[in-house]
């Protein structure tokens, strides 16, 4: 699928992956102070693309449940909150769809509570929500999920600090470099400007790609508002040769 | 020709994926079952710039067979396997994680080279706004991974850090973020 180097010696030919450094934040963001002691401070060095780095795990719809893809139906009862969908698609940065790949997505619950023992905001637990769905993209890369509206929430970062709402993402691709973890914020939330994650990434342009769109279209009347988030993994890396059987 | 898409951000796990039936899968460590003769227990620490564990990190391995076999389509060799080759494995109170798995066998390079038998592996966490990456060497390899070719590149140094540790029917690898024995991490 991928652009291929131009066969060599050994006959072993793979596919190669984009850099894409100017999109990702820098892991050392003094703003955020977790990373003060977890942000790695060596210089990273270049791995080789090689057959470890050009495969990832093929994972088969047996991960994925019934009910997973929709969180308002997990439980006894329907959860709290603004019953929303969630739908896009998954694609490279060659606009090829990635298809057959798993998504995770984990979240607050309406108050702003994740249901972990970890958290401590004084906000209600929902029964009836757990936060936590997958689903694999369809032939064509596609994905969609049904769930609640997550709340802001406060956090330890500095004074008066609140994370925007967001829904995590999670997501392999086809390959090891592919990985993605990720969160996917909603349009004009006012409390972009004081969130230093949210920032960490410099480029507002590159900010935008995570901002999901309001989407009437797909708006369900009389259930659901629809936001619509595409996710871009690496795509292949331009090579000045490639074989007459690539696809373009 | 309309513009491409450009890649989407890497934002931080957080401290909250580790929810109930989350990302930390009831089978995310083993890679092989109890029932594989050939397993191996591969176990570590995460452990900050302070010297502390880190208790809310998410570890992942992706690796070949004890063969060098890869179950994928972008794999050309005619080789097949049904290897899952993926773990993923939270981190405990004391920063503490592991895996059960194979000792994968050595890999072709394009160029004609061989790489040693090796582990990717990605760490996550809270604090940490991108994923970071490292390779699992095996203590056992000695030539093979004098002529590694990511190993090698390595700062003499550093090297050993790479080179997992012989341990009672295990291989321990810590992992640390910062600090004199900092871990290599990759750019892939």
């Amino acid at each position: 699928m991928h652009s291929r180097t131009p066969t060599n010696t050994t006959g072993l030919t793979l596919p190669s992956y984009e850099r894409d450094d100017s999109s990702h934040p820098a892991l050392a963001t003094p703003e955020y102070g977790s990373t003060r002691l977890r942000a790695p401070q060596r210089p990273l060095q270049l791995l080789p693309q090689n057959l470890t780095e050009v495969t990832g795990p093929v994972l088969g719809h047996e991960r994925v449940g019934a009910t997973d893809h929709d969180l308002t139906v997990q439980h006894g009862g329907e959860p709290l909150g603004e019953r929303i969908l969630v739908s896009g698609r998954v694609l490279d940065s060659d606009g090829r769809a990635v298809p057959d790949t798993l998504v995770e997505i984990w979240q607050a619950n309406s108050a702003g509570r994740y249901c972990h023992v970890g958290d401590q905001h004084p906000a209600p637990l929902d029964p009836n929500f757990s936060g936590v769905g997958r689903c694999m993209t369809d032939s064509e890369g596609n994905y969609r999920f049904v769930t609640i509206k997550p709340g802001a929430y406060p956090w330890g970062n500095h004074t008066n600090a609140w994370r925007p709402a967001h829904i995590h993402f999670s997501l392999f691709g086809r390959a090891f470099t592919q990985r993605l973890v990720t969160q996917m914020y909603f349009p004009g939330d006012p409390l972009f400007y004081q969130d230093p994650i949210f920032h960490s990434v410099r480029d507002p342009r590159a900010r935008e790609r995570m901002i999901s769109r309001f989407d009437l279209d797909t708006t369900v009347p009389e259930w659901a508002l629809s936001f619509k988030f595409d996710i871009v993994l690496r795509g292949s890396a331009a090579t000045p040769f490639e074989d007459e059987e690539d696809e373009h | 020709m309309t513009d491409l898409p450009r890649t989407t951000p890497s934002q931080t796990v957080g401290p909250f994926f580790a929810l109930p039936d989350g990302l930390p899968w009831p089978d995310g460590p083993e890679v092989v079952g109890t029932e594989e003769p050939d397993a191996i227990l591969l176990r570590g620490q995460l452990i900050d710039g302070a010297g502390e564990p880190v208790p809310d990190g998410l570890i992942e391995i992706w690796q070949a067979d004890e063969r060098g076999r890869i179950q994928h389509p972008d794999d050309p060799r005619d080789d097949s396997t049904s290897f899952r080759g993926f773990g993923r494995c939270a981190t405990n109170a004391e920063g503490r994680f592991w895996f059960r798995t194979v000792k994968p066998g050595a890999l072709p390079t394009p160029s004609g080279g061989t790489e040693a038998p090796h582990i990717n592996v990605t760490v996550l966490a809270r604090g940490m706004l991108d994923r970071v990456v490292t390779r699992i060497y095996f203590p056992d390899e000695p030539r093979a991974n004098a002529v590694d070719p990511v190993l090698s590149a390595v700062d003499p140094e550093r090297r050993a850090t790479l080179v997992a540790v012989p341990e009672t029917e295990a291989f321990r690898f810590d992992i640390r973020l910062q600090g004199d024995d900092e871990t290599p991490f990759f750019a892939v």
